[in-house]
């Protein structure tokens, strides 16, 4: 393959990748806060990317405001959904939460599939769709959007996490939930918060990308799947490690895409998955928060 | 011949030795105990004796046969039974029923002998349901059979875990801070429960926090203090030696 | 308290009562119930190895869509590519589900929690692509046509009545099996992993291999079902092995009652029987599935026939207290 083919192939996967770390990014603060992997966040993303096109094509919401809405709506989703099917089982075990959060994803995607329709839509691109050429490869505008906001989302949030009391504190409760409570910290508001959180960056990457790639009502769960394989490759509980782990996983299926074939393509990040939980589950830059016998 | 032999273990977490370079011996028939501050590595022993932790160095010996590095079902298998300093019952299974999980490693119906129900499975079920029974008569908690575990008392707990572990047939049985919670007359039930299960033929060792208890059953007390072994020998000079008081640095010797 | 043989044998007075409603029954219901019974028998017997890989061990796998499609494929290539008989073709799905489930539960089952439940997930979902995608074996997207019945030499079990009783006679034979093991010291020990691992070990089980076993048993439950499946609807594809039936599995053991063999049954029968009777909320099919798993998990965790069976003990003991208030008046 010719440097221009790669260089194509290794720029769309980062289009695709950021929406995996922003996935990731999404399990890894949940997670962080509650030791809760979160089965619905593929469809956060989803839910982002139908809604705002909902509000822009059906309201006919300017641009930028449908985006917004649609990010608020889906937050405000989130912190429902951790009110009303997390909290009251919160001290339940882990496998009764797993199943919790599973029902989620299958009641967001008929809600979804219901109230927003069924066929794929799409956002028109933020800045035009003229690709800009860059050594000898395409881009289109809105993949440089889609990077630009990955970059400023991972500075913020390693900003609050390490600066702010906020995000100190969802640190302290990952790490010891009953030490946490101790000196004061409201564990039940964080975990609102996280969960609220996470839909909010789910849903960005939602709308971010609905531009480039369209939204269905079932987009969620291979999102879903592949988010967690990129926070696992990161290593969970690493934000940096999520959205790294997202565009390594972004950019090996893309270029698998171009040296097997397409339809293999989710297999790839599938068995990115399962070899990473076999052979070392705590990621490339992991934490030691592994659940292994 | 030692019953069990421990030899130069050692195990560090990062930058923490827990356990340095312990050494002692168990012989049969003996009731030994293991006693140290808090974090001087008792428990840690326990877990690399049976299995559940692999020692840095040095290694244990069960009637002369290496089983470092053994998985800890092949341990129990071997016969070296425990219990748990924080109760590990099987919850949703009645008290009979967890004593019976402990005939496990004496019986051997598999899957397949299972599933079809063959002839075997049958005569080995009564069997292990009449001698769990008896193991609950022998310690008291014949009353409570069909009674859940988790619906237990905090002593009746302890004493199921005990059952439970005698039901392997070990040659010894290691009991982590048994006492712990029970109030002075269930402790003294506790003592005697343990003398009864010398005469039995089982090699006692325990890790414990009350003295009382301790230089009382104890034929040999070991001392750990920060993950080396600072004295070993009967109560009564433990209780006199210095370096053991020093350990203990001005705590109160409990119901001394 | 004594222990006699009885405790053993009156557990199978429920089994033969169920056994005889079920046989009593085709002359009583039309061909499409008898149609409708057959699958719930199908989904009962991949439920009931779920059963006892989730509720007794205590694992997790949402992705058993997986083994059951690997039955059905199994079975349905074997006769039709290869020509050869349907009993060949079970034998090899159950050998098959097998050999996968050893291959791929070794690694996982060293996992726990999320990681198990996400590696489960993964192989579904890697299952359902190569289902597609391997044109050449499964026929893609079409798929398989024309699988023949099952047969006995020259008997076809060709009418839905006799299809039913094949059905539901490997369902109760695999019933008795899956009640056998748990009556066993196998189940003691399952139940043991479930409730402290490292107890169950400081006990003598070896408790990878033990959930190693049950992880292939519950395959094979799955292949089998696979495989009954295929013979009955004569044609596959991948649309039933997807994550949503893997879901729905799910639903089923939970909703009936994860600890219970017998609420994994009640389950089938719910979520079977369920669609039939919601044919005008057809669409909302995921929201109502949806709302059954998360309203059985938030507010009835054991499931119905456990609830079920307390509401019943509680019931009990509230008739007691108010005979002994009443006789002491």
């Amino acid at each position: 393959m010719q440097l221009s083919q790669i260089l194509q192939f290794v720029l769309s996967g980062l289009s695709a990748g950021s929406v995996y770390g922003f996935t990731a990014l999404g399990f890894t603060i949940i997670f962080n806060t509650t030791g809760i992997i979160n089965f619905a966040q593929g469809e956060f993303v989803m839910l982002g990317g139908l809604i705002s096109v909902y509000y822009y094509k059906g309201l006919e919401f300017p641009l930028f405001f449908a985006c917004l809405a649609a990010i608020l709506t889906v937050m405000i989703i989130g912190a429902l959904f951790e009110r009303l099917a997390i909290y009251p089982r919160r001290n339940s075990s882990v496998i009764t939460l797993i199943i919790i959060t599973i029902g989620g994803s299958m009641f967001f995607k008929g809600a979804a599939m219901h109230l927003l329709g069924e066929d794929p839509v799409a956002l028109p691109a933020f800045s035009g769709d003229k690709p800009i050429m860059f050594m000898g490869a395409a881009v289109l505008p809105q993949v440089i959007w889609v990077a630009g906001a990955t970059f400023v989302a991972v500075v913020l949030l390693w900003f609050f996490y390490r600066k702010t009391i906020l995000g100190k504190a969802m640190r302290a409760s990952s790490d010891n939930k009953e030490a946490a409570k101790i000196v004061g910290i409201n564990v039940s508001r964080l975990t609102l918060y996280s969960f609220a959180f996470s839909a909010a960056i789910g849903a960005f990457a939602g709308v971010v990308v609905t531009p480039i790639s369209m939204a269905v009502f079932e987009m969620g769960g291979m999102i879903g799947l592949k988010g967690f394989a990129a926070a696992i490759l990161g290593g969970l509980g690493n934000p940096i490690g999520s959205v790294l782990g997202g565009l390594v996983l972004g950019v090996l299926e893309s270029l698998s895409i171009g040296i097997i074939s397409s339809g293999y393509k989710d297999a790839i990040s599938l068995l990115v998955l399962l070899l990473v939980l076999f052979l070392r589950p705590s990621g490339l830059f992991g934490s030691t928060k592994g659940e292994r016998t | 011949m030692a019953l069990l032999r421990i030899e130069k273990l050692t195990k560090a977490y990062g930058g923490l030795v827990a356990v340095d370079a312990v050494n002692f011996k168990i012989y049969e028939g003996q009731i030994k105990a293991l006693i140290g501050p808090n974090g001087a590595g008792k428990t840690t022993i326990f877990n690399l004796i049976t299995g559940m932790e692999k020692p840095d160095e040095g290694g244990a010996f069960f009637n002369e046969q290496s089983i470092t590095g053994l998985k800890p079902h092949q341990i129990a298998r071997l016969g070296i039974s425990r219990t748990f300093q924080n109760i590990q019952l099987f919850g949703e299974m009645t008290v009979l029923e967890n004593v019976m999980v402990g005939r496990h490693p004496r019986t051997k119906a598999d899957f397949f002998a299972s599933a079809f129900r063959l002839p075997l499975v049958g005569r080995e079920e009564r069997a292990i349901a009449e001698d769990s029974f008896e193991l609950a008569k022998f310690i008291g908690i014949a009353s409570k059979a069909r009674a859940l575990a988790k619906n237990l008392s905090h002593g009746e707990r302890r004493l199921l875990e005990i059952a439970r572990a005698l039901a392997t047939e070990p040659e010894i049985i290691l009991l982590d801070e048994p006492a712990a919670g029970l109030n002075d007359r269930e402790t003294g039930e506790l003592g005697e429960l343990i003398y009864r299960i010398r005469d039995k033929g089982i090699t006692v060792f325990l890790v414990e926090h009350n003295m009382g208890l301790v230089m009382e059953i104890s034929d040999e007390v070991v001392v750990l203090d920060h993950g080396k072994k600072i004295a070993e020998g009967p109560p009564l000079l433990i209780q006199e030696d210095e370096q053991v008081i020093e350990a203990y640095l001005g705590k109160e010797i409990e119901h001394a | 308290m004594q222990v006699k043989e009885n405790g053993i044998l009156k557990k199978y007075i429920p089994l033969a009562v169920f056994a005889l409603a079920i046989f009593l029954l085709p002359s009583h219901i039309s061909n499409y119930e008898m149609k409708t019974l057959i699958f719930v028998g199908i989904n009962a017997i991949v439920a009931m190895g779920l059963c006892l890989l989730m509720g007794y061990a205590g694992q997790i796998s949402i992705g058993h869509a997986a083994f059951y499609g690997i039955g059905a494929y199994t079975s349905a290539i074997i006769t039709t590519t290869y020509g050869l008989s349907v009993w060949i073709g079970f034998l090899a799905a159950i050998l098959l589900s097998g050999l996968v489930a050893l291959l791929i539960g070794i690694p996982s089952l060293r996992l726990k929690g999320h990681y198990l439940a996400m590696a489960t997930l993964g192989f579904g979902e890697i299952m359902f692509v190569l289902f597609v995608e391997m044109e050449q074996l499964t026929g893609g997207t079409e798929g398989i046509l024309s699988i023949p019945p099952l047969s006995i030499g020259k008997f076809i079990f060709a009418t839905s009545q006799q299809i039913y009783y094949v059905v539901w006679i490997v369902t109760i034979l695999l019933l008795v099996v899956a009640l056998n093991v748990i009556h066993s010291r196998v189940g003691r020990a399952l139940r043991a992993v479930h409730g402290s691992e490292i107890a169950a070990q400081a006990m003598g089980v070896n408790t990878a291999k033990y959930k190693i076993q049950i992880f292939v048993l519950s395959a094979v439950y799955a292949g089998i079902a696979g495989s009954l499946y295929a013979h009955f609807v004569n044609f596959i594809n991948p649309t039933p092995f997807t994550l949503n039936f893997s879901i729905i599995l799910v639903i089923i053991v939970v909703v009936g009652g994860m600890s219970s063999i017998w609420g994994a049954l009640a389950g089938a029968f719910v979520m079977t029987l369920l669609p039939e009777y919601l044919r005008v909320f057809q669409e909302y099919n995921l929201i109502i599935y949806a709302l059954i798993l998360m309203s059985v998990m938030i507010f009835m965790p054991s499931g119905l026939v456990p609830g079920f069976l307390n509401l019943i003990n509680q019931f009990k003991q509230r008739e007691g207290i108010w005979r002994f208030l009443e006789s002491k008046n």
